[in-house]
């Protein structure tokens, strides 16, 4: 029992960290221009699919094809924003919602004839390794110190360069900021580009355990929501403990009741974390 | 000159008129049908109608079936795209009756969908031949007119157990992990129930939602010392599963999963798939199906050999025909097959026809029940595969299990 236990807990978390950089993508969007991104779902599937198409396509190492992921996943970022984000930012929240949406269906179409939606499957291993009760695969161990990796990354960028102060600025008052010489919509830019280039990466660490469709960045865009609101929209450490606390959760749980609970308990946290504290366990930023 | 050009214009005009009442009337007969090309199903939906259209192509090429009072039937496709959407299911088989006139339906893809068309073909008259879906439980609600292609789930796994005894007579402990769909529940009950009469002990019995991608928490809680890991569903999840299993280095006699290990994509898995056995309704190596094997058991055969199938089905879509495929060809190979014994393409007839058909094909022996559950496909049988490696190191899927069908010895999953 506790061999097992522990080693359903070792899985869970280490998941945890890639859901954490997950979500890091959907939070730091809501936290900068308070749009909630539901294309988020696709472009994670999106960052699978050129993993998978570098590595199969030119024998890029999965972990090398991180980088031009990184940069796809920018640049998709910018394209979502000038087409489908920036003209309706200051609209009503269901204008851009409904933008979103339907980026989010262009993608999976389009993905979905190229693609079609038979599992792809990046046949990488770095084998796994055992301790005791615990047998994990290498590449659980790698994709959560690449999210962890990522996450310094991404406060050293927003805390201690000029772009990034200049996004908090943004994010803080964005009047204030335009009228300190801050260009606003360069820095909503790029924020966006920055939260689609998270869930790019994410999906990329993804796809190197779990096969995957256009479609598979649904369950993750969910999860997102719940890490979120867990560690406080807006905040990406939060979202890091969020993600990590809602793995540990799912590694718990079938520990102790059929593993269909868990979604039961997710979503049960979720509502309850909405009602007795909506500003997240770290406070929203 | 302008003169004899008219004669000649006019004599092949009146040889067309004096031509065509010498041939028989041609009649076409409409097989309607929904084909998942979008959504989960798509792989396996695929490859099914790849088969149909390929029967349906080579009947007409023969000349189509001839009726006794001279008239010749050519067949036609006419189909849609359900997204394996039940929802879609319905509407659109309703749409294949009465506005496409359909004369025969075929099912979609999966027990799920196929038993929402079921309904609809049996309120509305049709026949309708079930490929692709081995449920049970469509057969256990009175309808006249649903046949099943596929030997039934109840029957999918209890033959790797057969096979688990012979490998290890002292194996106990299973452990059965399935996908929470209709298919597979009904696989997973049919093979508990049999499990527990034969003295196993079933360790874990746990269901997954179809699209798991995360395995990692059903495998943690496989207890040890487990001998057999035994479940799946269908082709996603189950090549994830088999892939998680291998890198959380589980121990097992045996690993025997439904669908995926079959489908000839499962070899994509590398490593992952050596010693996975997966229960298969037909296999391109399984040969014994043939002329020599029906006289001695005094059955007619019908339609290609194994190799005149897998060679024309290669030629026309450049892979390896799967179960799946061989399924959708011989729906339509005895719907064929039944109207041409009834010389009608009445309902009632043909019916008749299918019911009486006792037969061997490429695919194996087709026997209907006619009795409590009728149209339950009750002659064919399941045969076992396992990917094994070759001298060179190259996967091979193997067929283990009937013995007769045997074409390697079963070899252990993982026991070090």
């Amino acid at each position: 029992m506790f061999g097992q236990l522990l080693s359903s807990l070792a899985d869970g978390l280490l998941l945890g960290f890639v859901y954490g950089l997950a979500a890091m993508g959907l939070s730091l969007i809501w936290g900068v221009m308070t749009v909630i991104n539901l294309a988020h779902g696709p472009v994670i599937a999106l960052g699978m699919f050129t993993a998978y198409l570098l590595f199969t396509q030119a024998g890029v190492n999965p972990y090398l094809a991180l980088l031009p992921v990184a940069v796809l996943g920018m640049a998709l970022g910018l394209v979502i924003y000038g087409a489908a984000v920036h003209r309706v930012l200051n609209a009503p929240h269901l204008s851009t919602l409904l933008a979103t949406f339907a980026v989010n269906m262009i993608i999976i179409g389009v993905g979905t004839a190229v693609f079609t939606t038979s599992p792809h499957n990046i046949d990488f291993s770095l084998g796994s390794f055992s301790l005791g009760p615990l047998t994990v695969p290498f590449t659980r161990v790698v994709a959560a110190f690449a999210a962890l990796a990522a996450t310094a990354l991404l406060y050293l960028f927003l805390y201690f360069t000029r772009p990034g102060k200049a996004i908090r600025a943004v994010a803080n008052n964005r009047m204030a900021a335009e009228l300190m010489g801050i260009s606003s919509t360069t820095m909503l830019a790029l924020s966006f580009g920055l939260g689609t280039l998270l869930a790019c990466l994410a999906g990329g660490l993804i796809a190197t355990f779990f096969p995957f469709t256009i479609l598979s960045g649904g369950p993750y865009e969910l999860k997102s929501f719940v890490i979120c609101v867990l560690g406080g929209l807006g905040n990406p450490l939060g979202a890091l403990l969020g993600g990590l606390l809602l793995g540990g959760l799912e590694g718990l749980v079938p520990a102790f009741m059929p593993v269909s609970w868990v979604p039961v308990v997710e979503f049960g946290l979720f509502v309850l974390v909405l009602l007795l504290r909506p500003q997240g366990l770290l406070g929203a930023k | 000159m302008r003169r004899l050009l008219y004669l000649i214009g006019a004599l092949a005009v009146a040889g067309l008129l004096a031509g065509a009442p010498a041939s028989a009337a041609t009649k076409n007969v409409v097989i309607g049908f929904t084909a998942s090309q979008t959504g989960k199903l798509n792989v396996e939906a695929i490859r099914q109608i790849n088969g149909l259209n390929l029967w349906i192509e080579q009947v007409n090429e023969a000349g189509g079936v001839k009726l006794p009072d001279g008239t010749v039937l050519k067949f036609q496709a006419k189909f849609y795209d359900d997204e394996s959407k039940k929802e879609r299911v319905q509407e659109l088989y309703t749409k294949l009756i009465n506005q496409d006139k359909a004369d025969f339906l075929i099912s979609p893809y999966s027990s799920g969908l196929a038993d929402a068309a079921a309904v609809i073909a049996q309120q509305y008259n049709k026949i309708l031949i079930s490929a692709g879906a081995a449920s049970d439980s469509t057969y256990k609600k009175g309808y006249t007119l649903i046949f099943q292609v596929y030997t039934p789930a109840s029957r999918y796994l209890t033959g790797a157990l057969d096979l688990l005894a012979k490998m290890d007579p002292a194996a106990k402990k299973l452990a059965v992990i399935h996908e929470k769909d209709k298919f597979s529940t009904d696989v997973v009950e049919a093979l508990k129930k049999y499990a527990e009469g034969k003295g196993y002990q079933v360790a874990l019995y746990e269901g997954y939602e179809p699209g798991t991608t995360d395995f990692a928490p059903f495998i943690n809680k496989i207890p040890a010392g487990t001998d057999a890991i035994l479940g799946g569903g269908h082709f996603a999840d189950t090549s994830t599963f088999a892939k998680q299993l291998h890198e959380k280095g589980v121990k097992a006699k045996m690993v025997a999963l439904l669908v995926a290990p079959p489908e000839p994509k499962f070899a994509e898995l590398g490593e992952a798939a050596v010693g996975v056995i997966g229960p298969s309704q037909w296999e391109p190596l399984a040969t014994t199906y043939n002329q020599e094997t029906a006289q001695k058991l005094n059955l007619p055969f019908v339609g290609p050999s194994v190799a005149q199938f897998t060679q024309a089905y290669q030629t026309k879509y450049k892979e390896v025909p799967s179960y799946h495929s061989a399924g959708g060809y011989v729906a339509g190979l005895l719907l064929g097959e039944a109207i041409r014994q009834a010389g009608s393409t009445d309902t009632a007839k043909v019916k008749e026809a299918l019911d009486k058909m006792d037969l061997l094909t490429f695919y194996g022996r087709i026997k209907f029940d006619t009795a409590k559950e009728h149209g339950l496909q009750i002659g064919h049988e399941m045969i076992y595969t396992q990917w094994q490696k070759d001298a060179q190191g190259k996967l091979v899927n193997q067929l283990v299990w009937p013995e007769a069908f045997k074409t390697a010895d079963v070899q252990p999953y993982r026991v070090k």
